[in-house]
Order: structure tokens, then C-alpha cells, then sequence
């Protein structure tokens, strides 16, 4: 005898939207010989000095539990990082966490922040998990519009215009994920200022901080005043193509930093070693690593936008990530659908853009983390498709 | 610019002037006459295929060969290196600092053909003092490509 399936999730899991494009995810696992360019991942394997390091590690022993808040060499390394690239001191014993990818990350900072009811503002589209994890967290979630004819920045004054006696933070991610936008410091210093007059903490995403093309990442910690009130989110996936090690980290100040640790021991108590290990030995000499991975990126991010936009789908020039998000209103197609009869007809996999909020609607979100000769296979076939199906 | 496109070629010398003018958004004539300049001065010596023979059970024979030389006045190591250099047999030659001087590469179809390239052109060469030949056992990776057994990264097809 089975209980009733609203006895056995809870009120606060029900609140959260199933995944729309659940659907898509199965049809897709159920085929072969697609290219896809859904992925969020680079397609380089973890450079070989950094799984040497780790493959040693596992020779010496090293597998144990770790200090909760991350192995000291770590975090001194990490602390060393970030002052060489942004001049920002962390104290690696009390302002340093780290943590199992930002994901843990961004779960942790929610959990330690918020109370029900408090309100979290972050731009529509973002990633998807910013806003399950405010809400699992007893938050609520405060999607603030971007468009493309404002290169999907988030600007300070819809921010201001959606602060509430609720409003606890705002929630930012640049480089972003799905657009490829990227914010100026000037622009971003507007936002400081809003959360100052405010007094909101912002949790800066910063997972795509490496993957830049032509322009300058600023982290936001560094703006005038930030660095007590900014929650730095970062980690090794991207930058270092790392995603399955599961390394991620926090920097903020020490009040923060302590109560996120306090749920993280007992939750996690500690990252996985041999993902330390790896992530110390890429701070120590991975920066060769990225130079050359992110030079390839560029090929790529040009040769995709270019074709997208002669294809007849124009493409917004993303300044960051690994992503291109082109418009597909000019065909007779919702996102979901064009992901679909794109999937079925052509055997090519995107994300439809609605699966990263509204505003994400008419567009998809097409990887280029993937070989060129695939990206150019990729982009015959939706020519083709989007011959057929154009309005 | 240069570098760029020359990178591009050095790793895929079959990418077309156009895609190279796409992928760092220089103009494709543009593209077509740097390379073209760079063909000139012999900056791109020529465009190759790295091959593994072994696939078509193709004989090959190769041999690493060290060579001690006696540097003569005026032109120093230059004079004896061409001498065997302008072998078509000497697929490769480096002056090396340690303790011989001269590093050859040399190809031939059976290991009696490249002895005997060694034993009757190489070494009774005036100024060359002694060679130490090392044959080839096996390649694992050719010019940055591993031979066999190339990595393939597996990922999920869809990642949010």
C-alpha cells in the first residue's frame, strides 16, 4: 500500500515549478547521433597537470574528510588568487569557504541569509537554479525583466523600482548564463550604489569570470564599499573545464562566511579531497591552461554568432561564457517548440530560452563548448530548419 | 593578426580563408593575403598531414641518431650540418647543446637501409667524430596528437 503522493513531498518542494522541459530531456535521451549544443560544459577534458596532481594524490593516501571549510593550502592559494587578479584581501582561515561548485554555494548563501518571506531580486533571464534556491530557502524570488535591446543587463533602476521592506539581496551572475552577457564596471557600480542606499547584500556569481573576450571582467567586490556586503561566488568548472570535480568556493566577510559553514558541516562537511587537490594545483600553475582554452572559445563564439545571425536568426554578441542566445521570433515557434521539431527534425540539441525565465522566451540557448567541425554540422542543419519553419 | 590565422592553420591547416576570416573577424581577402605573404617568405613552409602508418601496416623504419662533430672555423656546426641536411633521408636535423651536438631523424623502409644511410653517408662525413643511433620502438604521440587511444570527453547531452 503506496502513500498519497502529496504526503510524501513536502509543501515547500510542491512550490517549486516542475522543469517544463522535462519532456524535451527524456525525447532526447532516447536518441542517437545528435549534436548537441545544450550542453553547459566545456568539451576540453581537465587539463593533464591538474589530473596528474590528483591521480598522485590518490597514490599518497590522500582520502580523507578535510576541514569544513576547505583544505588550508587551498584557501591559502585561493586567497593569494584573488588578491593577484582583483586586489582583494580574504582572510583564507575565517572569509573563505570552500564549497561543492557554486551550486552549494548559492544554496548555502540563500540558506544562511534568508528568512521567510525575504525578498531576493535577480535579472529574468538567469540560471535556473537561482530561483528554486531562494525559494527552497523560504525566499521569495524577484525576477527583474532584461531584454536584448539592453544586452540583457540588469539595469539599477528596475532593481530600485522592485525593492520592498523585504528585499534582503540581489542575486547577479556575469558572465551570464544563458545570454553570454557581460556588465560594465561603471553599470555594475550603479547597482552597488542602489544596494547601499537599500543596505541588501549582493550575491555576486562569478563562475564565468575567466571565459571573457575583449573586455574586462569586474568583480564586484571590488566596487567602492562592496567587499562587506558582496557574497563572491566562484569555482573551478569552467574556467579550468572542471565541472565534474565539484570545487567551488564563497569569499565574504567573516559573519557570513560562519553561518554558511555552520550549515555546510552538517550538511556537507567538506568538499571532496581529491577535487581539492586538483583545484590547489590549478591555482599553482593552470593559468597557461585557460589562455589557451578561452583563444579557442573566441574562434568559436565568432564562427556561431556569425552564422546564426546569417542564418536568419540574429544572434545578441555574447561577451562572456560559452553561450549564444539567438532570437528565434522570427519562426512560427515558441522556444520549446523550435527545441523540439529541432531535435526531431535535425538531430541538433539547444535549450529553449524559457527554461531560464520568462524573458527567456524566443530564444534558445546554443553552446559553442563543442568542436568547430560540429558547430558548423550544427549550423547547416538548423539553416536548413529554419528554412522550413520561417514565418 | 599573423599569428593568429598561423595558429589556426598550424592546428587545422584545411580551415578555409573564410572560416579563419569568421572565427577572428578579419576580412576574408584580407585573410587570403596574409597567408598568401606568409607562403612567400616562408613563414609556412608547407601544409602536412600527420599520419599513423601503422593503421595501413605501412614499414617504416625510424631512428634517432646522435651525432658528434668537430665545429671548423668560420662556419661552426652550420657547414657539416648541411652536409647532412641535403639528405632526403635526414628528416629532421637540430644542433642540440650537451653532450653530442648534432640530432638527426632519420626515416628509411628497413633498418638495413638506415644503417646503411649511417654507417655509409653519415659517419664518414670529415668532422663528424662518432654517432650513437637509437631505433624507433613505438610512437605514442606525433606533433601533439596522441596515436592511439585519444581521450574522448563524454558529456550529458543537455546541461542547464
Amino acid at each position: 500500500m503506496s502513500m498519497k503522493l502529496r504526503h510524501v513531498s513536502s509543501e515547500r518542494t510542491n512550490q517549486i515549478a516542475p522543469s517544463g522541459i522535462r519532456r524535451f530531456f527524456d525525447l532526447l535521451a532516447s536518441m542517437e547521433g545528435i549534436i548537441s549544443l545544450g550542453v553547459g560544459e566545456p568539451d576540453f577534458a581537465t587539463p593533464w597537470h591538474i589530473r596528474e596532481a590528483a591521480i598522485y594524490s590518490l597514490e599518497k593516501g590522500y582520502t580523507m574528510y578535510t576541514s569544513n571549510l576547505g583544505m588550508p593550502e587551498l584557501r591559502q592559494e585561493l586567497s593569494r588568487y584573488l588578491k593577484n587578479n582583483y586586489n582583494l584581501d580574504y582572510d583564507p582561515d575565517s572569509e573563505l569557504l570552500i564549497t561543492v561548485g557554486v551550486s552549494e554555494g548559492l544554496d548555502l548563501t540563500m540558506r544562511a541569509i534568508l528568512d521567510p518571506g525575504d525578498e531576493v531580486i535577480m535579472p529574468d533571464p538567469c540560471f535556473v537554479s537561482y530561483n528554486p534556491c531562494v525559494a527552497l530557502a523560504g525566499g521569495t524570488p524577484i525576477m527583474v525583466p532584461t531584454s536584448e535591446e539592453n544586452n540583457f543587463e540588469l539595469a539599477a533602476a528596475d532593481i530600485e523600482a522592485q525593492v520592498t521592506d523585504k528585499t534582503k539581496a540581489i542575486l547577479i551572475g556575469y558572465p551570464a548564463n544563458p545570454t553570454g552577457a557581460v556588465m560594465t564596471r561603471e553599470k555594475l557600480a550603479k547597482i552597488a550604489k542602489v544596494a547601499q542606499r537599500h543596505q541588501l547584500l549582493v550575491i555576486s556569481d562569478e563562475i564565468y569570470a575567466r571565459l571573457i573576450y575583449g573586455v574586462e571582467h569586474t568583480c564586484f567586490a571590488t566596487l567602492p564599499e562592496m567587499r562587506e556586503n558582496t557574497i563572491l561566488l566562484g569555482g573551478f568548472s569552467k574556467a579550468y573545464a572542471m565541472t565534474g570535480w565539484r570545487i567551488g568556493y564563497a569569499a565574504a566577510n567573516k559573519e557570513i562566511i560562519a553561518a554558511m559553514t555552520k550549515i555546510h558541516q552538517y550538511t556537507i562537511m567538506c568538499a571532496p579531497i581529491m577535487g581539492q587537490v586538483a583545484a590547489i594545483e590549478a591555482l599553482k600553475s593552470g593559468e597557461s591552461s585557460i589562455a589557451e582554452m578561452v583563444e579557442e572559445y573566441n574562434r568559436r563564439r565568432l564562427t556561431i554568432v556569425k552564422r546564426l545571425n546569417d542564418i536568419g536568426l540574429p544572434c545578441f554578441k555574447p561577451k562572456g561564457a560559452f553561450y549564444a542566445f539567438p532570437s528565434i521570433k522570427g519562426t512560427d515557434m515558441t522556444s520549446e517548440e523550435f527545441a523540439e521539431k529541432l531535435l526531431i527534425e535535425e538531430k541538433v540539441a539547444v535549450v529553449p530560452g524559457n527554461a531560464f525565465g520568462q524573458c527567456g522566451e524566443g530564444y534558445v540557448r546554443c553552446c559553442y563548448a563543442t568542436s568547430l567541425t560540429e558547430i558548423e554540422e550544427a549550423l547547416s542543419r538548423i539553416k536548413r530548419f529554419v528554412k522550413k519553419h520561417r514565418k | 593578426m599573423i599569428k593568429e590565422i598561423l595558429k589556426i592553420l598550424e592546428n587545422d591547416a584545411r580551415t578555409t580563408p573564410k572560416q579563419i576570416s569568421v572565427m577572428t573577424g578579419t576580412p576574408s581577402n584580407e585573410v587570403t593575403k596574409i597567408i598568401k605573404q606568409a607562403e612567400k617568405d616562408r613563414t609556412i613552409l608547407k601544409y602536412k598531414t600527420i599520419i599513423n602508418w601503422d593503421k595501413v601496416r605501412e614499414e617504416q623504419v625510424s631512428a634517432l641518431i646522435e651525432v658528434k662533430v668537430t665545429p671548423q672555423r668560420d662556419v661552426g656546426f652550420d657547414a657539416i650540418a648541411e652536409r647532412i641536411y641535403r639528405f632526403p633521408q635526414a628528416r629532421s636535423v637540430y644542433l642540440l647543446s650537451g653532450t653530442y651536438d648534432l640530432l638527426v631523424l632519420v626515416t628509411g623502409k628497413t633498418m638495413h637501409e638506415v644503417a646503411d644511410f649511417v654507417s655509409q653517408k653519415l659517419a664518414p662525413i670529415e668532422g663528424v667524430q662518432g654517432t650513437v643511433t637509437h631505433f624507433m620502438l613505438k610512437r605514442y604521440k606525433e606533433d601533439g596528437e596522441i596515436l592511439e587511444g585519444k581521450e574522448e570527453v563524454k558529456r550529458q547531452p543537455v546541461i542547464l
